[in-house]
C-alpha cells in the first residue's frame, strides 16, 4: 500500500519531465484520462459553436431550443445517433466496414499522446514527437479509403478516393511548411534543432521570438501554407468536396448511420484539434503567454496569470446578461434557470482560477488551449465564408501553389538562417 | 509481422491483402523502434503505410476486383519457392547460431535521442552523392509516369 502511494508521490517530486519520460504509469493513465477527457468536451463544445457562430455569421440564430440557447443541442444529437438503428448494407465487406471508423478515430485521438499543453503537461515527450504527429494523422486517410471503399457503393467510393487524394496531396505541402519551422528551432548556440513538440516551443522561449515573426515573412507564408494544408487535410470548408451534402450525398460515409457516423464525426473534429495543436506548437509559440520575453518581470507575469480567471467570468458575463434578455413567460422559467445556473457555474471555475496555486498550473494549460480555440474559430469562419473548392482546382493548388510555395520557403528560410549563423553571429 | 505477412499472400481479396500489407509495414515501423531508431520508424509510418499504401488501395479500389475474387488462387511456381525459402531460413539459421562472432567486435553503444541527428549528418555529408542520385532516380520515375499516362506529349 506505501509503495502504491510512494510511486504515485515519486512523480509529483521530478520537476521537469512529463509522465511518460519520468516512467510513471500510473500519471501517465492519469494524463491520459484527463486529454481524452478534454478533447471530448472540446469536441461537443465544437459541436454547439459551430451551430451557432455559422447561424450567427448567416444572420440567424441557430439552435435555440434545446436547451437555453441551444446548449444542450450536442447532448440530443448524441443521444440520437447512439438511438439510430446500425445499418450494413449487404454487399458491403464486413470486416472492413466495421474497421474503418475505429482507424479513423484511432488515429485521429492517439496524435494526442505528444501534444505539449505546458513544458511538462504532455503524456510524453518523444524526441520524434512533430514526426509521430505526422506519421499518425496520415493514417487516418487509411480509414476513409476503406470506409468509402466497404460501402460498396458509388457515391461512397467516389468521395473516399476524393479525400484521401486531396489528404495525401496537402500532407506534402505540410511537411514542407512544418520542416522550414523545424529549420528554426537549429538556431540556437549548439546549432542542433529539435523533432519533439515541448523541444520546439522551448526553442522558441530561448529565441525569444514565436517563429510566425521569424525572418518575416517568411515564417508568416510557411504558417498560411500550413494553415491552408491543414484546412486541407481535414476535409473541412472550403475543401469539403468530399463529404459535402450537395455534391456527394455525403461522401465517404453515406452508407454509415447512427454510433458509426458519430465516430467519423468524432474524428474530423479530432483531426481539427490536432493540425491546430501543430499548428499554435510550430508558430504560435505553443503555451507560451504573449510577449514572454519582451514584457517579462512579476507585474506582468501577475497581469497574464489574470487572464485564465477574466476570460471565464467574461462568459459567466454573457450568460447572466442572456439570462436578463430571456423572455419572461412561464415557459421559459426553466431556460432562464438553467442558463443562470449555467452562468454561476461558469463564474465559479473564474473564481477558482483566480487562486494562485490553481493559476500557475494552468496557466500554459490555458494560453495553448486559447490559441487552438482561435483556430476552431477560424475553421468555423471559413466554412461560412468560402465558397467549395472544385476538384480540380484544389488538387490544382495543393499541387500547383502550394508545394512551390512551400519549396521557396523552405529554401529561402535556409538560406536566411545559414547567413544569419555565419556572418551576423559567426 | 508474420501474421500479417501471411494475411497478405494468402487473401483472396485484394483489398484485404493490402490492409494486411498495411499492417505488415506498422509491425516493421515497431522493429524499427525496437533497434534504437525513432526517425526511420516514423518516417516508415509516414511514407509507407501513409504514403504508399494509400496510392496501392487507390488502383485496387478502381481495378474492378470481383473478376480476381472468383478466380482461384494459384500457386504453380511450389518448386522454386521451396528452394528460395529454405535457402533463406538456411541463411538465418546461420546467423543465429555461428552468432556474434560474424559481427564486429566493438558494437558503439546506440543511443536513440540523436538518431534523428545523426541520420541528418550522415546523409547530407557523407553519403551527399547517393542521396542526390537517388532523388534523380525519383525524379525520373515521376517523370516517366506523367508521361506514361498523359493522352498526348
Amino acid at each position: 500500500m506505501h509503495e502504491i502511494i510512494r510511486y504515485i508521490e515519486s512523480y509529483l517530486k521530478t520537476k521537469d519531465l512529463t509522465p511518460g519520460a519520468a516512467g510513471n504509469m500510473f500519471w501517465v493513465l492519469v494524463y491520459i484520462m484527463l486529454v481524452f477527457a478534454g478533447l471530448s468536451v472540446a469536441v461537443i463544445a465544437m459541436n454547439w459553436l459551430e451551430r451557432k457562430i455559422l447561424a450567427h455569421m448567416q444572420v440567424r440564430l441557430g439552435p435555440m431550443r434545446v436547451g437555453p440557447h441551444g446548449l444542450l443541442q450536442p447532448i440530443a444529437d448524441a443521444i440520437k445517433l447512439l438511438l439510430k438503428e446500425d445499418i450494413m448494407p449487404t454487399e458491403a465487406d464486413g470486416f472492413v466496414f466495421w474497421m474503418a471508423p475505429f482507424i479513423v478515430v484511432l488515429a485521429a485521438f492517439t496524435v494526442f499522446v505528444v501534444v505539449p499543453f505546458g513544458p511538462t503537461h504532455a503524456i510524453t515527450d518523444m524526441n520524434i514527437g512533430i514526426l509521430f504527429m505526422l506519421g499518425v494523422s496520415s493514417l487516418s486517410v487509411l480509414g476513409i479509403v476503406m470506409a468509402g471503399w466497404a460501402s460498396n457503393s458509388h457515391y461512397p467510393l467516389i468521395g473516399a478516393l476524393r479525400s484521401s487524394a486531396q489528404m495525401v496531396s496537402y500532407e506534402v505541402a505540410m511537411g514542407l511548411a512544418v520542416v522550414s519551422a523545424i529549420l528554426m528551432t537549429s538556431l540556437n548556440a549548439t546549432g542542433t534543432g529539435t523533432l519533439s513538440m515541448i523541444g520546439i516551443v522551448q526553442a522558441q522561449q530561448a529565441q525569444g521570438e514565436w517563429f510566425i515573426f521569424k525572418f518575416f515573412p517568411l515564417g508568416l507564408i510557411a504558417f498560411f501554407i500550413f494553415a491552408v494544408a491543414m484546412v486541407a487535410e481535414t476535409n473541412r470548408a472550403p475543401f469539403d468536396l468530399a463529404e459535402a451534402e450537395s455534391e456527394l450525398t455525403a461522401g465517404f460515409h453515406t452508407e454509415y448511420s447512427g454510433f458509426r457516423w458519430s465516430l467519423f464525426f468524432l474524428a474530423e473534429y479530432s483531426a481539427m484539434i490536432a493540425v491546430s495543436s501543430i499548428a499554435v506548437t510550430l508558430w504560435l509559440g505553443g503555451w507560451l503567454r504573449p510577449f514572454p520575453n519582451l514584457l517579462n518581470g512579476a507585474t506582468w507575469d501577475l497581469v497574464f496569470s489574470l487572464f485564465p480567471g477574466v476570460t471565464f467570468l467574461f462568459f459567466a458575463a454573457i450568460c447572466f446578461y442572456n439570462t436578463v434578455r430571456m423572455p419572461k413567460h412561464p415557459l421559459f422559467r426553466i431556460q432562464t434557470i438553467g442558463l443562470a445556473g449555467f452562468g454561476f457555474v461558469l463564474a465559479l471555475i473564474g473564481m477558482v482560477l483566480f487562486v494562485p496555486a490553481v493559476s500557475m498550473r494552468v496557466q500554459d494549460i490555458f494560453w495553448f488551449s486559447a490559441k487552438v480555440a482561435g483556430f476552431m474559430y477560424m475553421y468555423i469562419w471559413y466554412r461560412g465564408t468560402f465558397p467549395r473548392y472544385r476538384f480540380d482546382q484544389l488538387m490544382q493548388m495543393g499541387w500547383k501553389v502550394l508545394l512551390p510555395l512551400g519549396l521557396g520557403v523552405l529554401v529561402l528560410t535556409a538560406s536566411v538562417a545559414l547567413l544569419q549563423q555565419k556572418i551576423w553571429h559567426p | 509481422m508474420l501474421i500479417g505477412g501471411i494475411m497478405v499472400i494468402t487473401r483472396k481479396n485484394p483489398v484485404h491483402s493490402a490492409l494486411a500489407l498495411i499492417v505488415t509495414l506498422l509491425a516493421q515501423a515497431s522493429i524499427y523502434l525496437m533497434l534504437y531508431a525513432p526517425f526511420v520508424a516514423g518516417v516508415q509510418i509516414i511514407l509507407y503505410a501513409g504514403g504508399i499504401m494509400v496510392l496501392f488501395l487507390f488502383v485496387i479500389m478502381l481495378v474492378s476486383i470481383d473478376r480476381s475474387m472468383k478466380e482461384r488462387q494459384f500457386n504453380s511456381q511450389w518448386v522454386v519457392g521451396l528452394i528460395a525459402a529454405t535457402a533463406l531460413g538456411g541463411l538465418f539459421i546461420a546467423v543465429y547460431t555461428k552468432g556474434p562472432s560474424i559481427f564486429p567486435d566493438h558494437v558503439l553503444p546506440i543511443v536513440e535521442n540523436d538518431n534523428t541527428q545523426k541520420i541528418a549528418t550522415m546523409l547530407y555529408g557523407q553519403y551527399m552523392f547517393a542521396f542526390e542520385i537517388a532523388s534523380l532516380l525519383l525524379l525520373v520515375a515521376i517523370i516517366g509516369a506523367v508521361v506514361m499516362a498523359k493522352k498526348k506529349i
